[in-house]
């Protein structure tokens, strides 16, 4: 209950620099910009009705018209000139604010650089003391992606065109050839990615952009298909499909950072620091180097024959090496 | 109040608690910033509404709380007495110059890009934190677009439970303790003064001195394995002068390849390895010869077993070691023999 209260205040103290000196503004819109519903902005300005100065006779409160919000639905308010300016930024709220600007620095392309310079130079200066927290708090750029490759997509997107990927598929061990009509750029866990639709999965499909090794912009327009629509990663990037292998791993300590990387649906401990994982496998050859690479520290519980053809492959690598 | 009807605007408005606190608060922050000079409790008792009709006893112990709760919102309410005042009872106040937003002006696209910065974070407090600020700048008069098209949408993700807590920590120069897990060791516990955060390739780390080993040391968040906990008082550490956190990053995370090594691939085969690779020929029938960079011997031995049987290594010697090492274990693990 008391931070609702807090909470209210905070908004409230926005809300009347905001709506100062705006003449009406409807209270659909009002409540848009604060991120909240048509009624709480109705009872902030009910409790506002009854603020003012100190010892305030009626005419000293903060005047609200009540009459325009509910015959028109649009907000008024007056006499409160003591309050014509919002909060500062709190250490947090400037952390928040201009880490996400960096973080957008580092993506965006070289002209938009500049207006996040100018909006951030600016912003670290009217946050004050609140802009030195967020000097603790560094984005390192990702992974390197060859200028080249951005630009060319950055221009099909523009552009409306089709592209032709040489694209890297590291779980199968392939360079792949494909037509990709571009949707968006994104960025997301430390890699841009470029979402599109694939006309040879005949799907829409994110290539990372690290992994692109050629990239030509076709003269051929973009035909996007009505059943092409961005991804919603909200849930993360990866998101396993319906005929996905179920697989069981026991991962060894070395390798307990696997449960942190992929996404997994059920972790279990187990003695000896073990950790025992469920998680669903879009391509079984991503699973089989998976447990390559692990060496002994991923051990296949289920399904019982990616186990024995693991072994397999096993062997047949060590024939590579005669002497030993 | 007596005769002024709380309006009605939609629905009944019912007078409840949270009503009553929030108006109190608003009342007292108002009363505080119009008020020249410090405003004793006393008198705070008689001109805000909500205190008044309080017993000396309530009235005292709500006033406390209201105080925090204002300044955990960021509300600068400063204490001290001047000689206006005739007894000795200090006095409260806020100051304008530390109470609001300073003037900003947004160019449209400076304010495009502010707009798209709401959208960053996947963190749902971090989320809320950046509406909060653009709450703000739109009350200053700053035309945020909110919509803003972009194509590129960068999103950080933080979901580590331990990023809040060392966030806080770093900012208010308090100390922490953490159970931490190293690769292949059992968890320690570890006590930090934590000096910054990074996210490097999308996964977080926190910067600081490691007390037990008195050194700079950086930890993955993703591996710390408890709860983060204050280990002392807030302010009780300096981060040393001139500490660059970008640059230190760099000195503790796994330095840039040194050396070569050679392997061999099947044709088709070891894609990853031809992109990086500085030298490439024909070797045997269906195989090529790969000269690719060398830091970790068992890093790329892992990588090289990852292949199976179409990557052999060649050079050097205890890159192919480790790799028949690495195999060996692979083999022995299905004959019931431990790893």
């Amino acid at each position: 209950m008391s931070d609702r209260a807090r909470d209210q205040v905070r908004r409230m103290l926005a809300l009347v620099p905001y709506l100062q000196d705006q003449g009406g503004v409807p209270v659909e819109q009002v409540a848009r910009d604060f991120g909240v519903d048509r009624q709480t902005i109705v009872n902030d300005l009910n409790v506002l009705w009854f603020c003012g100065l100190p010892e305030a006779v009626t005419g000293d409160m903060i005047d609200v018209d009540m009459d325009a919000l509910e015959v028109e639905g649009v907000v008024r308010l007056d006499n409160a000139d003591y309050l014509r300016r919002p909060l500062r930024l709190t250490a947090r709220e400037a952390l928040a604010l201009i880490v996400a600007l960096r973080t957008l620095r580092e993506t965006v392309d070289p002209g938009a650089a500049d207006a996040v310079d100018r909006a951030l130079a600016k912003l670290e200066s009217a946050a004050g003391d609140g802009a030195a927290a967020a000097d603790s708090v560094e984005v390192l750029s990702a992974a390197p992606v060859d200028p080249a490759v951005r630009a060319a997509v950055r221009d099909a997107l523009t552009d409306g065109r089709r592209v032709h990927l040489r694209y890297l598929v590291p779980s199968r061990d392939e360079t792949t050839e494909r037509d990709v009509d571009p949707m968006r750029l994104l960025s997301a866990e430390g890699h841009s990615y470029l979402e599109g639709w694939c006309h040879r999965a005949d799907d829409v499909r994110l290539f990372r952009l690290d992994r692109v090794v050629d990239v030509t912009v076709l003269d051929v327009a973009a035909a996007l298909p009505e059943r092409a629509r961005p991804r919603d990663l909200s849930a993360g990037l990866f998101q396993p499909g319906e005929d996905d292998l179920e697989a069981v791993l026991d991962l060894a300590p070395p390798a307990r950072w696997v449960s942190e990387h992929y996404p997994v649906d059920s972790t279990e401990e187990a003695a000896d620091g073990h950790l025992l994982v469920r998680m669903r496998v879009g391509d079984p050859a991503w699973l089989r180097r998976l447990v390559l690479r692990g060496s002994g520290s991923v051990t296949v519980v289920e399904p019982g024959d990616l186990a024995t053809e693991v072994r397999e492959v096993a062997r047949m690598a060590l024939a590579g090496y005669p002497s030993g | 109040m007596a005769g002024v009807g709380r309006p009605v605007a939609s629905g009944n408005v019912t007078t409840t608690v949270t009503t009553r606190k929030a108006e109190r608060l608003m009342n007292l922050v108002i009363c505080l910033l119009v008020t020249r000079g410090y405003v004793s409790k006393d008198r705070i008792r008689k001109v805000v509404d909500g205190y008044r009709d309080q017993t000396l006893d309530a009235f005292e112990k709500m006033f406390e709380r209201d105080k925090e709760e204002l300044r955990e919102i960021g509300i600068p309410i400063e204490v001290g007495s001047h000689e206006a005042l005739f007894d000795d009872e200090p006095g409260y106040r806020i100051r304008r110059g530390a109470f609001e937003l300073p003037e900003i002006t947004l160019e449209p696209d400076e304010a495009a890009v502010v707009g798209l910065a709401a959208r960053v974070w996947q963190h749902a407090g971090l989320a809320r934190q950046t509406t909060d600020a653009l709450v703000k700048l739109r009350a200053a008069g700053v035309a945020v677009d909110r919509d803003a098209l972009s194509m590129v949408e960068p999103r950080l993700a933080a979901s580590e439970p331990a990023f809040e807590p060392l966030c806080d920590a770093v900012v208010t120069r308090t100390p922490v303790r953490f159970g931490y897990r190293r690769p292949g060791r059992d968890p320690a516990e570890r006590i930090l003064e934590p000096w910054g955060v990074l996210s490097w390739r999308g996964r977080w780390y926190v910067i600081g001195r490691d007390r037990g080993r008195d050194a700079p040391r950086m930890f993955r968040l993703s591996r710390v394995t408890t709860t983060v906990r204050k280990a002392g008082r807030g302010g009780s550490y300096r981060v040393p002068e001139g500490t660059d956190l970008r640059a230190l990053a760099r000195t503790l995370l796994p330095p840039p390849a040194a050396g070569t090594a050679v392997v061999r691939v099947r044709t088709g085969a070891g894609n990853a390895l031809r992109r990086r690779a500085t030298g490439e020929r024909a070797d045997s029938e269906g195989w090529d010869r790969l000269h690719v960079p060398l830091a970790h011997v068992d890093e790329l031995a892992e990588e090289v077993v990852s292949y199976g049987a179409d990557v052999v290594a060649v050079d050097p010697p205890e890159l192919r070691e480790a790799v028949v090492a690495r195999l060996r274990r692979l083999v022995r693990l299905g004959d019931g023999a431990p790893a």
